[in-house]
Order: C-alpha cells, then sequence, then structure tokens
C-alpha cells in the first residue's frame, strides 16, 4: 500500500511539474483568445477571417471551442480572471451578459467596421458576425408542383396535406406562427405571445415531431419522416448538394445571427477590440460563405466583388433574401416578456 | 497457563478491519468527492442563491408542468419496469435452466447491446421504428397495413428503447439468483407429485422473487434519469423530468432552479423505497448475492 501511494504521489508530482512548465510559457503581448462553436463552422471561420485578421493585425488568436459557452463565460467572469477574450456566440448571450455585467459595453469610435453596419444587427455590447435562418423546408417528392411559400400554406392542411416538424423551442416558432397569422414580417414586435400560441394548438395536431437538433431536422426531411418543417437554411442546402430531393424558401424566414462579444476583465481588451473589428471586415467577412453555407454579417461584404451573385442568391443575409425574411430581435427574446414566452413553451409541449 | 487466545485474535480481527478501511479507503474518498460532495453542494444550491430561498421549491410546486413531468416520468418507468419483468423472466429461467455453454450463450446476447453507445442505440431505434423505417416498410410489403404505423416521436417509442436498454439490468439479478435456487427441492416437489407448473409456481417463482426485487429496483430508478432516448426518441411531446433539469439550467441561469427538481426526484424515489420497504424486506432482498 505504501508503494501505490508513493508511486501516486509521484506521478501527481510529475504532472504537476508539466502543468508549472506549460504555463510558464512566455506569453506574447498581442494575442487573443476566440472562443467558438467548433466543427466545420470554427474551421470555416479560420480559413476565411481568423487567420487573415491574424496576419494583419500582426497578433496571435488561440483558438477555444465549446457548443454552448454560456456556463462558461459566467464562471469565467465570476472568478475575476477569464481566459478568454472574444466570443462567438447566439447574439442573445451577448444581450443578456450585458445586462448582467458579464460582458465588455464596445467602444465604437474603435470599431469602424462596425459602426457602419445597420444598426439592428449591432447593440451597445455586441456587433454581428454571421447570419442564418429558419426556413420553410419541404420534400420536392411531395411537393413536385406548388409548394408551400409561406408559414400560412404551412398551417393550411388542406392545400398542401402531409407530416410536418417544428422546431421544440420557441425561437423563430412563435414568429412562424405569428406570420402564418397573417402579422408582416416587419411588425412582429413586441411578439402576441397569447396570439402565437393559440396559432400553434391549431397545428399541434399535425405536427408529427418537434425536432430538438439540426441534424434532426435534416433527417427528418431526408427520410421522407415529415413533408414539411422549419429547418436552418444551412442544414437544408447541405441536403440539396448531397441530391436530395428538397427545397426551401427565404420568405418568411426568420434570420438569425451570432454575435462577438468581449468578456468583462478580458485580459487582452485593446487586442481584442482591434481583433473585432477586423473580424467584421467586409473582404474577410466575403469569404466566410465560399466555405460554409453561412451568411456574412456585414452587408458590404456583398459590395465587394468576392461572393458571386449566384453563391449570394442562396445567402440569408444578401440583401435580396433579407428583405423578404423578419429580424429576430434578441432584444425583446431577451426582455422579460421574451423571457415569460419561453417559459411558456415546456407547459405547451405538455399539452 | 493458556494463552490469552482471545485477546490475539480480536487484536488480529481490530488489525484486519483496518487493513479493510484503509484498502477501501481510496475508494471511499473518490466517492465523497466526486458524488457526495458534488451533488450535496447542488442541493446546497437549490436553497441558497444570495441568502436562504424556497423559491426553487416554491415554482416546482405551484407549477403545473413539474407535477406533469412527474407523473408521465413514473408512469414511463413502471411500464418499462413491468415489461422488462415479462421479457427479462423467461430469458433468464432459461439462461439458469439449459446448459453452461447455451447459458453463456445467452447471457452473451443480453449484455452485447453494452458495448453500444445509448445515442447510437437510440438512432438504431430511429431507423427501425420510423415511418419509413424497417419495421413499417416490412408491414407494409406483408399487406397487414395500409399506412405506416406511428412508432416513434411518442411515447411508445420511447418505451421500446428505454426497455432494451433496461434488459440486461432485469436479466442479470434474476440470472443470479435462479441460478442459486437448488434444483433438490424441484425434484423434492416433483417426488411428492407436483407437476412442472405447481412446482414452477410454488417453489420456483418465491424463491425467484428477490431477484425480481432487485431487478425492478434497478430498472425502475435507472429509468427515471433517462434522458437522450426520450429526448430522441420522444418526439418532442414526452417531457421527462431529466429534461425539465436541462431547461431550467437554461431559462434561470443558476444551478439551484434545477438541482430542485433533482432533490424532489430524489426524494420521490427514496419515499418510494420507504413505503416499500415497509412491506418487503429490501435490504435482505438487495444484499443476496
Amino acid at each position: 500500500m505504501m508503494i501505490a501511494l508513493t508511486s501516486r504521489r509521484a506521478i501527481l508530482g510529475v504532472s504537476l511539474g508539466a502543468l508549472a512548465a506549460l504555463s510558464g510559457l512566455p506569453a506574447s503581448a498581442d494575442e487573443i483568445t476566440f472562443v467558438s462553436q467548433g466543427g466545420a463552422y470554427q474551421k470555416a471561420q479560420t480559413i476565411a477571417i481568423l487567420d487573415p485578421s491574424a496576419k494583419k493585425l500582426g497578433i496571435t488568436i488561440n483558438q477555444d471551442s465549446i457548443p454552448d459557452a454560456w456556463a462558461a463565460i459566467k464562471s469565467q467572469v465570476a472568478s475575476g480572471k477569464p481566459t478568454w477574450d472574444v466570443v462567438d456566440v447566439p447574439t442573445g448571450y451577448c444581450l443578456r451578459g450585458g445586462e448582467q455585467g458579464l460582458v465588455e459595453k464596445l467602444d465604437f469610435a474603435k470599431l469602424p467596421n462596425g459602426a457602419a453596419m445597420p444598426e439592428a444587427y449591432r447593440s451597445p455590447y455586441s456587433v454581428a458576425y454571421e447570419f442564418y435562418s429558419s426556413v420553410l423546408a419541404y420534400s420536392q417528392k411531395t411537393f413536385p408542383g406548388a409548394a408551400p411559400s409561406s408559414w400560412a400554406d404551412f398551417w393550411d392542411v388542406k392545400k398542401f396535406p402531409g407530416r410536418r416538424a417544428l422546431r421544440n423551442h420557441p425561437f423563430a416558432t412563435l414568429e412562424a406562427a405569428l406570420m402564418a397569422d397573417g402579422v408582416a414580417p416587419d411588425k412582429l414586435y413586441p411578439l402576441d405571445v397569447d396570439r402565437a400560441f393559440r396559432k400553434l394548438e391549431q397545428i399541434k395536431p399535425d405536427i408529427t415531431v418537434w425536432w430538438t437538433s439540426g441534424a434532426q431536422s435534416a433527417q427528418l426531411l431526408n427520410d421522407g419522416e415529415v413533408d414539411m418543417v422549419m429547418a436552418w437554411n444551412g442544414r437544408v442546402s447541405a441536403l440539396t448538394s448531397e441530391g436530395a430531393k428538397v427545397g426551401f424558401t427565404f420568405n418568411q424566414g426568420i434570420l438569425q445571427s451570432t454575435s462577438l462579444c468581449i468578456l468583462k476583465g478580458a485580459p487582452n481588451l485593446a487586442t481584442a477590440t482591434r481583433f473585432l473589428n477586423e473580424a467584421v471586415d467586409p473582404v474577410h467577412q466575403a469569404n466566410l460563405p465560399l466555405n460554409i453555407d453561412y451568411g456574412p454579417a456585414n452587408p458590404k461584404a456583398f459590395d465587394t466583388g468576392v461572393i458571386s451573385s449566384e453563391r449570394a442568391a442562396k445567402l440569408p443575409s444578401a440583401p435580396a433574401n433579407a428583405e423578404k425574411q423578419a429580424l429576430m430581435s434578441y432584444a425583446w427574446w431577451s426582455s422579460p416578456a421574451g423571457e415569460a414566452a419561453e417559459k411558456r413553451w415546456v407547459a405547451f409541449m405538455q399539452k | 497457563m493458556p494463552a490469552p487466545m482471545p485477546d490475539i485474535s480480536r487484536q488480529y480481527q481490530r488489525r484486519e478491519q483496518l487493513t479493510m478501511l484503509a484498502l477501501a479507503f481510496p475508494a471511499l474518498l473518490m466517492i465523497l468527492l466526486l458524488v457526495v460532495l458534488p451533488v450535496g453542494w447542488l442541493a446546497w444550491q437549490s436553497i441558497w442563491h444570495d441568502g436562504f430561498t424556497l423559491e426553487n421549491y416554491r415554482r416546482i410546486l405551484a407549477e403545473d408542468i413539474y407535477w406533469r413531468s412527474f407523473a408521465l416520468t413514473f408512469e414511463i418507468s413502471l411500464t418499462v419496469t413491468v415489461l422488462a419483468v415479462l421479457l427479462g423472466y423467461p430469458i433468464a429461467y432459461a439462461a439458469s435452466i439449459v446448459s453452461r455453454g447455451w447459458s453463456i450463450v445467452i447471457l452473451a446476447l443480453v449484455v452485447l447491446p453494452f458495448w453500444t453507445s445509448v445515442l447510437v442505440r437510440a438512432y438504431a431505434w430511429l431507423a427501425l421504428l420510423q415511418r419509413t423505417g424497417v419495421i413499417n416498410q416490412l408491414l407494409r410489403q406483408l399487406g397487414l397495413i395500409d399506412a405506416p404505423l406511428a412508432l416513434v416521436h411518442n411515447t411508445f417509442g420511447t418505451v421500446v428503447a428505454t426497455l432494451h436498454i433496461l434488459l440486461p439490468f432485469m436479466v442479470l439479478p434474476l440470472y443470479a439468483t435462479m441460478q442459486k435456487i437448488p434444483r433438490d427441492l424441484l425434484q423434492a416437489g416433483a417426488s411428492l407429485g407436483a407437476g412442472p407448473v405447481l412446482t414452477f409456481w410454488q417453489i420456483f417463482l418465491p424463491l425467484s422473487l428477490p431477484g425480481v426485487l432487485a431487478g425492478c429496483t434497478l430498472v425502475f430508478v435507472l429509468s427515471l434519469g433517462f434522458y437522450i432516448t426520450p429526448e430522441l426518441l420522444g418526439g418532442g411531446r414526452t417531457v421527462m423530468v431529466s429534461m425539465l433539469v436541462s431547461r431550467n439550467v437554461e431559462l434561470y441561469d443558476q444551478w439551484g432552479a434545477a438541482s430542485a427538481v433533482g432533490v424532489v426526484l430524489l426524494l420521490a424515489v427514496a419515499a418510494i423505497f420507504f413505503v416499500v420497504s415497509r412491506f418487503v424486506p429490501l435490504d435482505r432482498v438487495l444484499g443476496q448475492r
């Protein structure tokens, strides 16, 4: 037993030594830690935005990734010594973080690229980074001729019989219900929550699946489990490029974004601000959709000539597509009314 | 003078006890550090947020969603447990009466799915049960049905997949108990004129009950906490308690709102065991190996 203990202590000693050696590495002054959601999405950013920005600014960008950063942001800031600088998260997190003092207020004088973006694309705490859309997608096998092209069509089970799926989440779903009920895409907020739930009750018996993951929404459509579904545009276009007989419309899509924000007390605040400005540079932004099916957040990206008109037609944030859609208000969703609507969702699902 | 034997043996006994305790110490320490402390800390958070608060529990009492999910969770767990007995008992019985070689084959088949992750098995069930899945296609080709059956994205699919995952937890304790039932007793019964049915009913079944109870306990408690399976196969409608835990983390932004749900579930299970233990000597049943 003594032997076992000694050797365990020895191992512990070695690993502690290794840790000390690691943390003792000299730190370059101009570096930041950038955090996104990993996978193909982060790889695309590395090629389009992160590496070029690092080169142009002469800084080192250390990357980290996490599927859902909220809890980590909270605990890092609470510890008083955050290690992350810039995070790419759903825009709502930046707003909530701003309210709770977890995120730095941005100085737009130092962010000319951000300041030039439409006001709806930024907040005092964040700048939009990329766009995706919750769109109406359908099977071309079930609807070879006239396809559903609005949420009113999605709700019309007589004109478009078939099985349907919606996301098991109030975001975008309440918006779609209101548009189905005749509310104009630019007159949605503040959402009439009661009206939206009433409209959802109407379609509920015809919803086969309430999906929880993006992969699931694509699989349902691809396998023929459902004939139409609200899904993220990138998921549907991925199916199309694999040859699946599916289509979608940007009409009445709900345009959603992730944003960049800086953690309160970030170790490299000045460099982080420089990077944030560079990350929404029109040219870097224009390179993003060449590597993945997400739309640039800076509309000027479409004027750079980098994005072909053919490619732009498939991007949710291209001006011609954006004007057909509703822009999600993250400010409303993080308001007390929005939080109350979010809490109501489970009760609706259980009924 | 006789040597003070008892003292030596007591001394020896004490030393052995100490050695055993020392040997168990690392494991106990690990349980304390990795289970007892974190769980206690989470439970503490459910009543302490900038001061003492019962808000998290008030919410559970006041809002209907919790009652509905608790009711559904217990209903599903009970269904799974009953089905697991009905399916598991014959399997364990067969394994206990066939030759050693065959019983190894049977048990291997029961345990084999353990090698696949719960997530993979959930997707496998999806491929089998969905509208365009293997089962529906087969039934259609045989002309037994006209329209596909709704086998998944509902409670049915959830129960089937949960049952599949938990069946080994029923079969293994049952087998262990059945194997130890002395066959002489059955022969004695037969020699007194009892037929196979009566022997089974009056001798084998009562003697195997401890195994049934152990299996039921395991299956029931484990299915109370299922998360991935109802999430993937429940179609969104099957909102079990575990899903409310994750929802509360997201919605209320603090651990306490979620851990309170866990604490209530834990207390509910403890209460059930307390009631059951008034009727069944659980400690003896579960201690039997």
